[in-house]
């Protein structure tokens, strides 16, 4: 790795952990302040009891029916955007099973898009429909959390909160500011934002290309063997997609939603046109995640257990980001030997360049990978699918873990708290005392709820990836073939089946058998989780506190953060290692053993 | 059930009001007042003030007096900024390899005394379809070429190529890489 790669990757993680006590600070003060101002009259206005406390059950069922609610707004503007306003390209309505997908997609906070943004969405949906569910699905998941935290906080309660001011706080007082001031700033570093429909410019050169030719009434013209006739058209003129994008990239990455308003993301020169706009999306990718950690540790009253669980997942991050870069800038043996240069230097960064942007170059290019499904945000700026089989190996199994290697914002947290409360599990196991987390005793009820919560996910991704492999309706879809293909297959359930939302592009997933597959994929794995997680917050709060005794595990030390790592690590090994041996594992093996 | 659907709807509705409406359109009103440009698709004009491009927009370029750009995988043609996408090719598929080596035919036809290892970034797809840049290698390696077409003196048409370079972003972020849409028109404009 170059010096200059090294000096990126050191500053990137620098700036995010100098921004965790800040920003978790002043989270851990919005979620303990009261309601005041034209907040209460938000409520009053809902009907909305602000002080009226919930049941971990009444908690689930506001959160549940309020995502239901969002779901079905965003599948009726994508079914009517062709009669809505805001439409200037005048685009079709979306068919039924790619609406659902999409819904259950934003909904879900997975943001996994079947569909191309600037030739499937208007403005219109683009804005009510999918910035809005990038703000309200971010911010359902860091209510949840905050529901668990408060389960540690309380004695004997019978409440965790009140789901709509929890939520609805995370939206206006984070997300919201945040949000707002990255979206100036990526405008002002050429991220478009307007109303005006497409524009049209002259190129410097014209370019011939075959369309399938069509006679006067608009039908395909066919030959006598009844293929398609094609002609060649002769065009000057480029169409740039314009629209309001900034405004949604920011909450985008912001709210580890990473459904981009472009079909290639931030890759897109007008969704991420410089390296200081990479460095800011990439940053924001991780911020909430990483600052929540600091909040939980306020809120618990000892922010040592914050920053052991911030170094846990760093830890992995960190390890995993010198796998991917590595191998990534190592690049593609098969075209070395064809005569292309890949070596790094001062002229030109080098490595598998294929499908990576040359402002980006490699470094930029695998550190936005771990970052993005490190976090489930999902969003790219390179694509996956023509990574290395180890580069993109990588990403998979970042997913594959969880999403709790910072994860999504709230999720990733709660996500990593179970898997505390498995390792001080197994930790009481081998020293034969009763397991406790913060002061609460980890019982029987907490145990199957966590391992609920750790088999969903595999269940979606192993049962759906072997599901899909078997029927010629999932093997249709696969775009590069043999060891490849199965990953592509793969990384489209693990993505689904962990909200993350990034793809290896080339299997055609807007088809019925993977919107419908991964749609319900998306969802299973999203609230299947959410319900046990509040069952656990509801059971813990109900619960006296235990002062720490001798027989107590430490849950700030190094000792801990190394119990933590390997719990994570070993589930997701062991329950992926056989599936990665199929796909990417295979293919590295033919990549380096062909040449 | 019904407890929970009517503040639930308002809740919506009301935040849908707030971040699907006043938020975008605020940011839209607050980018146009004061990055008119950035927020429009960074225009490049011609001197009539047509739009011929976006200086973040590559385009596609195959007389061999121009620089060539990265290859694109749009389709139906290459650089079409209306439906962005990679090629999506695996790194052993066979199909990226034949790719790469009919690309380097194409540049070592065009220039036969060039017997130079090709940049990787000249024969290989970018992510965008639309990346308006190439390293400083892909560059250099097309400098000759251009040269010897343009019966242009090699030295300044590297002062061309350094005009349109931009370097790592505040010395750090990124990699230095050359515009070819703007090196181009640079080229032009100098009547060569």
């Amino acid at each position: 790795m170059t010096a200059q790669g090294l000096l990126q990757i050191a500053i990137y993680i620098v700036v995010l952990l100098a921004l965790v006590k800040p920003l978790g600070a002043y989270m851990a003060r919005i979620y303990q302040d009261q309601p005041a101002g034209l907040e209460n009259r938000l409520y009053r206005l809902c009907g909305i009891d602000a002080r009226q406390e919930m049941s971990w059950v009444q908690y689930a069922l506001a959160l549940l029916v309020f995502n239901l609610l969002g779901l079905l707004a965003v599948y009726a503007l994508q079914r009517w955007q062709d009669v809505l306003p805001l439409n200037p390209q005048g685009l079709p309505a979306v068919s039924p099973d790619s609406a659902f997908n999409t819904a259950a997609s934003f909904t879900s906070n997975t943001n996994w898009q079947g569909y191309g943004g600037e030739t499937t969405m208007s403005y219109l949906t683009q804005m009510l429909g999918l910035t809005v569910q990038n703000f309200l699905s971010a911010a359902s998941g860091m209510a949840v959390l905050v529901a668990l935290i408060r389960g540690f906080t309380r004695r004997n309660s019978e409440s965790i909160g009140n789901f709509w001011v929890d939520m609805t706080r995370s939206t206006l007082y984070i997300l919201l500011p945040l949000s707002f001031v990255l979206a100036l700033v990526l405008v002002s570093q050429g991220v478009v934002q307007t109303f005006k429909s497409y524009q049209m410019v002259t190129m410097q050169e014209a370019v011939s290309y075959q369309q399938p030719k069509q006679n006067a009434a608009g039908k395909a013209v066919t030959d006598a063997a009844g293929k398609p006739v094609t002609e060649t058209v002769k065009t000057q003129q480029q169409t740039l997609a314009l629209g309001p994008a900034a405004s949604q990239i920011a909450i985008k990455e912001l709210g580890t939603n990473g459904g981009g308003f472009f079909n290639v993301n931030s890759a897109h020169p007008f969704e991420n046109p410089t390296p200081l706009s990479n460095f800011l999306e990439m940053l924001a990718i991780l911020l909430i995640p990483a600052a929540l950690c600091y909040t939980f540790g306020v809120i618990v009253g000892d922010t040592r257990q914050g920053w052991a669980i911030l170094a846990a997942m760093t830890l992995v991050f960190v390890a995993l980001v010198f796998v991917a870069v590595p191998a990534e800038q190592a690049g593609n043996p098969a075209l070395a030997t064809l005569g292309a240069d890949q070596t790094a230097s001062s002229q030109q960064a080098g490595g598998n360049m294929e499908g990576k942007e040359t402002r980006f170059g490699i470094v930029n290019s695998a550190l936005w990978a771990v970052a993005t499904t490190a976090a489930s945000n999902g969003s790219v700026n390179s694509m996956h699918d023509s990574f290395t089989p180890i580069g993109g190996m990588v990403p998979m199994w970042l997913m594959q873990l969880g999403e709790v290697i910072f994860g999504g914002v709230g999720s990733g947290l709660y996500g990593m708290i179970v898997f505390a409360i498995v390792a001080v599990f197994i930790a009481g196991l081998m020293i034969g005392r009763t397991p406790e987390y913060l002061g609460k005793k980890i019982e029987a009820y907490e145990m199957k709820m966590a391992a609920v919560i750790i088999l969903i996910p595999p269940l979606m991704v192993l049962g759906g990836t072997a599901m899909a492999l078997m029927l010629d309706a999932g093997k249709a879809s696969i775009f590069n073939l043999g060891a490849h293909g199965f990953s592509e297959v793969l990384y489209a359930f693990s993505s689904a089946g962990n909200n993350n939302g990034s793809a290896f592009g080339g299997l055609s997933a807007n088809v019925p058998f993977y919107n419908l597959m991964l749609g319900l994929a998306m969802l299973f794995s999203r609230y299947w989780l959410i319900v046990p997680v509040l069952a656990i917050a509801g059971s813990l709060a109900a619960k006296k506190s235990v002062p720490a005794g001798a027989g107590t595990l430490p849950t700030h030390t190094p000792l801990f953060v190394v119990l933590l790592i390997v719990t994570v690590v070993m589930v997701g090994a062991l329950t992926f290692v056989p599936a990665l041996a199929l796909g990417p594992i295979v293919e590295q093996l033919q990549m380096t053993g062909h040449h | 059930m019904t407890n929970y659907l009517k503040p639930a709807a308002i809740l919506l509705l009301l935040l849908t009001l707030v971040t699907g409406v006043i938020y975008p359109a605020l940011v839209t009103a607050l980018a146009q007042l004061f990055f008119t440009e950035q927020a429009n698709g960074s225009l490049v004009k011609d001197e009539q003030g047509q739009p011929i491009g976006s200086a973040l927009i590559g385009q596609s370029f195959s007389d061999p007096k121009y620089f060539w750009g990265r290859p694109s995988a749009t389709a139906p043609y290459a650089y079409n900024a209306a439906a962005s996408s990679g090629s999506n090719l695996g790194p052993t598929n066979p199909a990226l390899a034949d790719a790469v080596a009919a690309r380097i035919q194409v540049l070592k036809k065009a220039d036969p005394a060039n017997k130079a290892p090709v940049p990787v970034d000249l024969v290989t797809a970018s992510g965008s379809g639309l990346d308006p840049h190439i390293s400083l290698a892909a560059a250099d390696y097309q400098l000759k070429r251009i040269a010897k077409i343009r019966k242009m003196d090699e030295a300044k048409l590297r002062e061309l190529v350094n005009a349109s370079t931009e370097g790592r972003q505040w010395s750090v972020f990124g990699e230095p890489r050359v515009n070819v849409l703007k090196l181009n028109l640079a080229l032009d404009q100098a009547g060569l």
